[in-house]
């Protein structure tokens, strides 16, 4: 059975920028699923608007890995398999309902938020933090909008935002490089929210070093199937 | 479909310094911060605007359109309320 897929050598600096490439592309898919699915047409529209900021940070980052391992942005997001992909596991778990949605987008925008604010010493990533920082910050103010309506909405809009928030946590730890600053920056919401913090514990982790949860193989078979059948295809 | 309890809003897009917000459409909202939200998300998204009014659509009061002979025909025989009797000087260029 021969192989579509690429194989590379990841140095410290290669490594660093697939995994900012890979949070932003799989959160970006995941996100872009709820087109012709969410509640509202202006929902829909908001979500849409993010799946394409994440996308495009990713191709940003993709090409800057490209400068150094000679691949292109596609061969990197459509040529790579499960084990190759950098994404921290949060990006990758299924949408879950709306509140899951909502809780995960604030999570990790408030991480990357304070990631792209905090400077780099690299040209290209501060070339793309440049336009992240703004990207990113509307997405933290529109999915802490919407967590604290929901905690402090219905009976059972807060009982879904909860839930959200429990199951996620676990998945905080390995995105966070700064965990002290990242709780200093949820927790004043989730209290707006009227939602119970979760005490910090074990935390999941793996997929800086590939291990994945069974969901990214069926992500990327999706997101891949076209240009690994085709190869080369073009518009 | 949306819930009736989100409410509607008149949606007003600046596009330029000094140019007056012009109407760009309505969205459904529950409040004011996720109509603005909801604004921006909807019809900024080509870079339209530098600016953006949400305005419940419940706080708009319009003419009623059976009144129109009343309110409007009396104007159409004032053409001398249009300023085309005057003469501009070319020194004034554009207006």
């Amino acid at each position: 059975m021969t192989t579509t897929s690429i194989a590379l050598t990841e140095t410290p600096h290669i490594q660093t920028l697939l995994a900012l490439a890979d949070d932003a592309l799989v959160l970006g898919h995941r996100t872009s699923e709820w087109t012709g699915h969410a509640p509202l047409l202006e929902e829909e529209l908001a979500l849409a608007n993010i799946a394409l900021d994440l996308i495009g940070q990713a191709r940003m980052l993709y090409q800057a890995a490209g400068e150094l391992t000679g691949h292109s942005e596609d061969a990197l997001a459509y040529l790579r398999d499960p084990p190759a992909f950098r994404n921290a596991l949060i990006m990758e778990l299924p949408n879950g309902d709306f509140a899951f949605t909502i809780a995960r987008l604030f999570f990790v925008s408030v991480a990357a938020d304070q990631k792209w604010r905090g400077g780099f010493d690299d040209d290209a990533l501060t070339a793309v933090a440049e336009k992240a920082k703004k990207e990113t910050a509307y997405h933290v103010r529109h999915a802490a909008e919407w967590l604290i309506r929901l905690g402090d909405g219905t009976e059972e809009s807060h009982r879904r935002a909860q839930d959200a928030v429990d199951a996620l946590w676990p998945f905080t730890g390995e995105m966070t490089e700064n965990r002290p600053a990242w709780l200093l920056a949820v927790a004043p919401v989730l209290n707006r929210a009227t939602l119970r913090v979760p005490a910090d514990g074990w935390m999941q982790d793996g997929g800086r070093s590939g291990r994945h949860t069974e969901h990214l193989g069926h992500l990327l078979a999706e997101m891949q199937v076209l240009p690994r059948s085709y190869p080369g295809a073009a518009w | 479909m949306a819930d009736p309890a989100t409410k509607l809003w008149e949606v007003f897009i600046r596009a330029r310094s000094g140019l007056a917000h012009r109407h760009a459409g309505s969205v459904h909202a529950a409040d004011p911060e996720m109509a603005l939200q909801a604004a921006r998300d909807v019809y900024t998204r080509r870079g339209e605007g530098l600016s953006i009014w949400v305005v419940p659509s419940a706080a708009i009061v319009a003419s009623d359109p059976s009144d129109k002979e009343s309110l409007f025909e009396p104007a159409g025989s004032k053409i001398y309320r249009h300023p085309t009797f005057y003469e501009v000087p070319d020194e004034v260029g554009n207006m």
